[in-house]
């Protein structure tokens, strides 16, 4: 290796060679990503709309408009509480699943296989399998229930013959953050894995020598040791959660009213379909500040977690 | 078309029987292995909670593509006039699927989405496997704030940009264009396949690539000969990862393409094969299950080297 640093041999200088092969990438995605995060930011300061292109500058006027619109109110808190409450049962699972899946068992491969696909599948077209699922006239479940004598007269659920999972407030509510658990567990799941499969086999060794059991080897050993990763898994469902919204589009659309409407879509429905640009770059730019919140306790989780 | 009558009348009961004889086959196989029928026996006995809490994961999981395979090849009476989801009354019929591949823009939206794929995947490998290679070997401190960086960046959700870009994509002229998708993609591609390659650069031991420098190889050339052919593996697993998402990505590809013969899969699908309010229920659940099966195999097929990566990117160089 060249240790005289730059001069005779620049093709064998670290620092160089790295700094050119980083620099392309680098500078792609700043662009791609900075340069319209800045244009964001301009646009919720102008009243730019789709027909009116010119930017001028308006101040705090947009953002002050969607703090004080009831809708807005609703919606982010619609937002936090499906991705706070989805997380709980996806951590549950997550951990459950994982566990499984770094086991050997007959069939693994197959079970292996149906478990991933709803990760798998491009979500737009999950949604159309759920769609169909939850359907108000012809919803399977309903159908099931139906048979079992939960629905229909004298029904314990219900005197009808459906639920209207999609069009009832509660029910669509719950429908979509089941759905989001069920695309969502997956991925948390490979990343457990990931750090279950990342523990040194001597740690478990000793503990076999020692005479740990399943359980405890799990409980006293695996679970303090993958605990940040859990942290990281959780956060990164909750970033990829927090910024969706093809979930509700496809499945409600934001309804019945406004109660599954969440940041996404409104940014969406009032920007694009509306055409008001500025107000709709206003709107997403609200989730910035948790998103970063989120971020950073996520870095600052798994640097400490390469410490130990 | 006569066994796929026989394999969707009898499901549920070719289901359980599958399952029930693969389960007698292995106490079979096991019996006459190593003999011991009682230690069998007690084994599967033992071991049926855990199968039992995998089977309920897998049913929930399953459930709505099961659905989705059942309702493929059912007439329109069978479907909506006497709702009997689980069963069929009239004949199966192969009518959808030629409809949706016949009589819908399916077939341009997958040749979108390989087009578009294929081209982000592409550029992602010119940008992300020299500058993973810099992460994990040749950068010091700086290099590492880079590679932080560009995870911040691949956490910044679609929805907070796709506004901004909305506009720049129509000042470029580039609406209803796959074009727009091409250039904008890899703003996640990318990040996601530096993270990944760079714990697959790790893997490969540091003293070939010495030993390749000792050799009066440079560099560059000790990264193209050396270290690239031997993470081909890693490489072949990001390449999937990268195109499938793309293949995921929805909120871009509703703003930026309009034109119905332009708009790729995830989109298209659920946008264009629903008419106002009338569903053709039976090609948009052949249309979901179609892609679905494929991409899932080949999840399933590099998920190891996925963990892998994860695993070894998390592992400080």
């Amino acid at each position: 290796m060249n240790l005289l640093g730059l001069g005779k041999y620049p093709l064998d200088n670290r620092r160089l060679i790295g700094a050119l092969f980083l620099t392309p990438a680098l500078l792609y995605i700043l662009l791609l990503v900075g340069f319209p995060f800045v244009l964001s930011i301009a646009f919720g300061f102008s009243d730019v709309t789709v027909g009116n292109t010119d930017l001028s500058y308006v101040g705090f006027r947009n953002f002050l408009n969607v703090w004080e619109n009831d809708i807005f109110r609703q919606v982010f808190e619609t937002t936090i509480r499906f991705t706070l409450l989805s997380q709980i049962f996806i951590l549950i699972f997550a951990n459950i699943l994982a566990v499984i899946f770094t086991q050997d068992f007959t069939g693994k491969w197959f079970a292996r296989f149906i478990f991933i696909l709803p990760w798998a599948t491009p979500v737009s077209l999950a949604m159309i399998g759920w769609l169909w699922m939850l359907d108000t006239k012809y919803s399977p479940i309903d159908y099931l229930l139906l048979q079992m004598g939960l629905l229909g007269r004298g029904g314990l659920l219900s005197d009808n013959r459906n639920l209207f999972w999609l069009a009832a407030p509660d029910l669509a509510q719950i429908s979509v953050i089941f759905v989001q658990v069920w695309r969502m567990t997956p991925l948390a799941t490979v990343i457990l894995m990931a750090g279950l499969s990342s523990i040194p086999t001597d740690i478990l060794d000793q503990a076999e020598v020692d005479g740990s059991r399943f359980m405890r080897t799990l409980l006293q050993i695996k679970l303090p040791l993958i605990l940040p990763i859990m942290v990281i898994a959780l956060l990164f469902s909750m970033i990829t959660m927090f910024g969706d919204m093809t979930v509700v589009y496809v499945l409600t659309r934001g309804g019945p009213v406004d109660y599954t409407r969440v940041l996404g879509l409104y940014s969406f429905q009032v920007g694009i379909e509306g055409g008001n640009l500025a107000q709709g770059a206003a709107i997403s730019l609200f989730a910035f500040p948790l998103l970063l919140a989120m971020a950073i306790f996520m870095l600052r989780t798994a640097s400490r977690a390469e410490v130990r | 078309m006569n066994a796929l009558n026989f394999l969707l009348t009898n499901f549920w009961s070719l289901l359980v029987l599958a399952f029930l004889g693969l389960v007698a086959l292995r106490i079979v196989w096991r019996v006459w292995r190593y003999g011991a029928t009682r230690a069998e026996l007690r084994h599967v006995l033992r071991r049926s909670p855990f199968y039992f809490v995998v089977l309920v994961f897998c049913f929930f999981a399953a459930a709505p593509f099961m659905i989705m395979f059942l309702h493929t090849f059912k007439t329109d009476s069978d479907l909506y006039r006497r709702p009997q989801p689980f069963v069929y009354r009239d004949e199966p019929t192969l009518e959808h699927l030629d409809a949706l591949f016949n009589n819908t823009a399916y077939l341009d939206f997958i040749r979108n989405s390989v087009l578009v794929g294929v081209a982000v995947v592409i550029i992602t490998l010119v940008l992300a496997l020299p500058a993973a290679y810099a992460l994990a070997r040749l950068t010091g401190r700086w290099g590492e704030r880079a590679g932080i960086l560009m995870f911040l960046v691949y956490l910044v959700p679609p929805t907070l940009l796709f506004i901004p870009m909305f506009r720049i994509v129509v000042l470029l002229g580039l609406k209803d264009s796959p074009l727009a998708l091409i250039v904008v993609y890899p703003s996640f591609t990318v990040p996601f396949s530096m993270w990944l390659l760079q714990g697959f650069f790790k893997a490969v031991p540091p003293e070939l690539e010495e030993a390749a420098l000792v050799d009066g190889y440079n560099r560059v050339e000790a990264f193209l000969r050396v270290v690239l052919p031997l993470s081909l593996p890693g490489i072949i697993s990001t390449v999937v990862f990268a195109f499938t998402l793309t293949l995921h990505e929805f909120i871009y590809g509703l703003v930026f393409i309009a034109d119905t013969s332009q708009r790729t899969l995830s989109v298209g699908v659920p946008t264009e094969l629903i008419l106002g309010d009338v569903y053709f229920w039976q090609p948009l659940l052949a249309a979901a299950l179609i892609i679905a099966i494929p991409v899932g195999l080949a999840y399933n097929l590099f998920l190891d080297s996925l963990v892998q990566g994860f695993t070894m990117g998390a592992v400080k160089g």
